[in-house]
């Protein structure tokens, strides 16, 4: 059998003295986790290990002994080899180390079932008699880690919730993670402390950091209460039934400021919530809405910063209007050439008249309708720029309203011309059934054979007639309409996509796998370390940090688009058809 | 260690290295040639000589400025993501495989398998453009189901030796993994 002995670097210079540490269930592996050094008082050692066991929750024993002779301490080789019949154990090793040698010798003294229930009983009395040295081929591999890296790391894929152990039993690396994440009391006796044991492992230099942390934490008690408190009164007041009526509940769930509210506050009351984060997602999850909400404020800073200092307002608002104005004028030019010989297709020239003065009224209405509102649109502005205080995402979620507000008349458009054209189209599919001898059952969703009348078929086939000669105009109408609409869309489709990378971007994840590589692990990786013969193999582990795109996959917040996300075909598809589509319908973003 | 020459499936010269470090432990490292002076000429030949081209009719200098920065963009992204200088992989008996490939750059992927996971390795055919290659290959098992394969992982998949090279990593795992 090949014995692995898990030992932390920072052991490797330790004074003589008793390894602490557990053994991994159902592996041949011990992990060492800290060295108490000589002198003890085994008592002590025996209570200290129960007491440490008692507030780690795992299994912790005393696996052996460790000796770095120095100069003065000979004959400790006996000693530390009778300290196994003071701490009895299944298995005992004993790690040497000369000075001024890289490599570790180990031997392992083991016991079998019925020596050791004699050992028990005949403690004093007999002196390793019924220990038997095992055979010279029991193999060790001494594998070095870093503690404070392993300690901190979390192994990923993680695991959701409890794991079933006899389905699944975790892998030995998984074991060997948790029981050093999990004797973390352990590393709190200090190397300077004046107590009756002294011990080597990993021990934390950042005392006074981690006071800042704790005052940190308790500083925060009181701003999630006022913050908790400031979103009960908002619940309050968005709860009240003014709102819940018809036409405002219905506008501001299609107004992207109102689902980037309503979002922010889904943030905010997680944040908010006195539980502490469960799990590791979790409070990763918590920590990259913290940090992401602080990015979107400060970059909001910097808008306002930007907006208020020259007056960009004013100019933004002066530009405003006559660009509407242009706007509305291209739209009235391109009119009148769809009514003449657009690209010298010869239209219907009484249906291209009508449609086209309808049109130019509704733009006269327009123009009429921005001049009215032109006084006004500075003030708007100047109140809407505030907005950016609650974030850049705020602002951004504004300016898309406002694009879609001011390009209402090309909405219009676009609706009146698909619907015109729908109309057609349904028409002609329901004629050519007509045409063809057949009909549409709406119970059993099937096309049947059907035997018209004379007249029927009569009326029908003039009617499928007229509306074929009369679909090119209102076709081209159509799709000069859509490739407007098909623009404000992308543009606010654009817009909603940075919107919700603001907002789902793990920033804090990135910069933990940025800064701190060995936090989020995706495994191991060993090298060998000393090559001296007559020496145990040892290999030094390392920590494999995750890919950046699987940290992003992973920990990116949800977004609130829950539409299922049209594919290119169904979106021509319906553009072929004439359906109206929509900037929210198909936003190209995934839900978690 | 014989001075065996072995090729890769293109017939181009590749080194295997065996190193030894225990009885428990083996690493095998197979170099592949360096990038040779004579594709990279060629390479930047074409493009530049292109790029004249180009700005002999157009007689923009922005053709030129682009083709030396495409040039310089495109050998710096060949040496980090694609020309892999060695892979070596190493075999820890009782605690796992663990493969790794280390670009020109010095970019290093390194990825572990447990040996809780691994059913065996094997050396497998497959189809590969117009020819029949040999590869070796690490076949994992599910811990739930252990007679079932879960999954294959390939290795040396940027030298691609041939067989013989093969058969002898081969006997060597199998030493080491048979050694319980």
């Amino acid at each position: 059998m090949v014995l692995k002995v898990f030992f932390p670097q920072c052991c490797n210079r330790a004074d003589s003295g008793l390894l602490v540490g557990r053994w991994i269930s159902g592996h041949d592996s011990a992990v060492v986790l800290a060295v108490v050094h000589y002198p003890f008082i085994p008592g002590q050692v025996k209570q200290y290990v129960q007491q440490m066991k008692a507030q780690s929750g795992g299994e912790l024993s005393v696996l052996g002994s460790w000796s770095l002779p120095k100069d003065g301490q000979e004959g400790m080789e006996s000693f530390l080899r009778d300290l196994s019949t003071i701490f009895p154990q299944e298995r005992w090793l004993q790690i040497n180390r000369q000075l001024g040698k890289t490599g570790f010798t180990c031997q392992v003294l083991q016991r079998d079932q019925n020596g050791k229930v004699i050992q028990r009983e005949t403690k004093k009395k007999v002196e390793g008699g019924d220990e038997e040295e095992e055979e010279e081929e029991e193999k060790v591999i001494f594998v070095h880690y870093e503690q404070k890296k392993v300690m901190f790391s979390q192994l990923h894929p993680l695991e959701n919730g409890v794991p079933d152990p006899k389905t699944d039993p975790p892998s030995e690396l998984r074991q060997m993670f948790q029981s050093v994440a999990g004797s973390a009391p352990l590393f709190f006796l200090d190397r300077y402390d004046d107590g009756p044991l002294k011990s080597t492992h990993w021990q934390s230099d950042g005392r006074e950091a981690s006071i800042l942390v704790e005052l940190l934490k308790q500083a925060s008690v009181p701003l999630c209460m006022l913050l908790g408190w400031l979103l009960s009164i908002w619940t309050w007041i968005s709860n009240a039934r003014v709102f819940s009526l018809f036409p405002l509940r219905f506008l501001s769930s299609k107004l992207s400021t109102c689902v980037q509210l309503s979002h922010r506050t889904e943030h905010m009351r997680t944040l908010s919530s006195a539980k502490p984060a469960a799990g590791h997602t979790h409070f990763i999850r918590k920590a990259n809405m913290v940090v992401s909400f602080l990015v979107d404020v400060s970059l909001g800073m910097l808008l306002i910063w930007w907006l208020y200092r020259d007056d960009h307002i004013s100019m933004l608002a002066n530009t405003l209007v006559p660009a509407a104005d242009h706007v509305a004028k291209e739209l009235e030019e391109l009119l009148q050439w769809l009514m003449g010989a657009p690209a010298g297709l010869k239209m219907n020239r009484a249906l291209d008249q009508v449609l086209g003065r309808f049109f130019l009224y509704h733009i006269h209405l327009w123009i009429s309708y921005i001049h009215l509102m032109s006084p006004f649109i500075e003030g708007i502005l100047w109140y809407g720029g505030l907005s950016a205080c609650f974030g850049l995402t705020f602002a951004l979620s504004l300016l898309s309203d406002m694009v879609a507000l001011l390009t209402f008349h090309i909405y219009c458009f676009y609706v009146y011309g698909a619907r015109l054209y729908c109309l057609k189209i349904y028409g002609l599919s329901s004629l050519w059934r007509l045409f063809r001898g057949k009909k549409w059952n709406v119970l059993r969703q099937r096309v049947d054979s059907c035997s018209y009348d004379l007249d029927q078929l009569f009326i029908g086939t003039l009617l499928f007639t007229v509306l074929l000669f009369l679909l090119p105009t209102t076709a081209l109408y159509y799709l000069v309409f859509t490739l407007l609409r098909l623009v404000v869309v992308l543009f606010q489709g654009v817009i909603h996509l940075s919107v919700d990378f603001i907002n789902s971007f793990p920033l804090f994840a990135v910069g933990l796998r940025l800064t701190r590589s060995h936090r989020l692990a995706e495994g191991v990786k060993f090298r060998v370390l000393c090559e001296e013969p007559g020496t145990a193999l040892h290999l030094l582990m390392e920590i494999n940090p995750l890919k950046c795109s699987t940290v992003v996959q992973n920990y990116r917040t949800p977004t609130y688009s829950c539409y299922p996300k049209d594919s290119w075909a169904a979106l021509i598809k319906k553009l072929f058809v004439g359906e109206l589509i929509y900037p929210w319908r198909h936003k190209t973003t995934k839900t978690d | 260690m014989e001075d065996e020459t072995f090729t890769d499936i293109n017939g181009k010269a590749i080194s295997l290295d065996c190193q030894s470090h225990s009885s428990l432990c083996r690493e095998f490292t197979v170099s592949v040639p360096k990038v040779s002076i004579g594709k990279v000429l060629v390479f930047t030949c074409s493009v530049w000589l292109l790029a004249y081209a180009v700005f002999f009719f157009t007689e923009n200098t922005a053709v030129l400025s682009s083709a030396i920065f495409v040039t310089l963009v495109g050998m710096m992204l060949y040496i980090h993501f694609v020309k892999v200088d060695h892979e070596s992989l190493i075999v820890i008996h009782s605690l796992g495989i663990q493969l790794s490939s280390s670009f020109a750059s010095g970019r290093e992927t390194t990825s572990f398998i447990e040996m809780s996971k691994i059913k065996d390795i094997v050396i497998n055919e497959a189809i590969y453009m117009h020819q029949i290659i040999y590869y070796l290959c690490v076949l994992l098992k599910d811990p739930s189901e252990p007679d079932a394969v879960s999954s294959v992982v390939p290795l040396f998949q940027s030298s691609k030796p041939r067989l013989n090279c093969l058969v002898k990593v081969y006997k060597s795992c199998q030493e080491i993994l048979s050694k319980c």
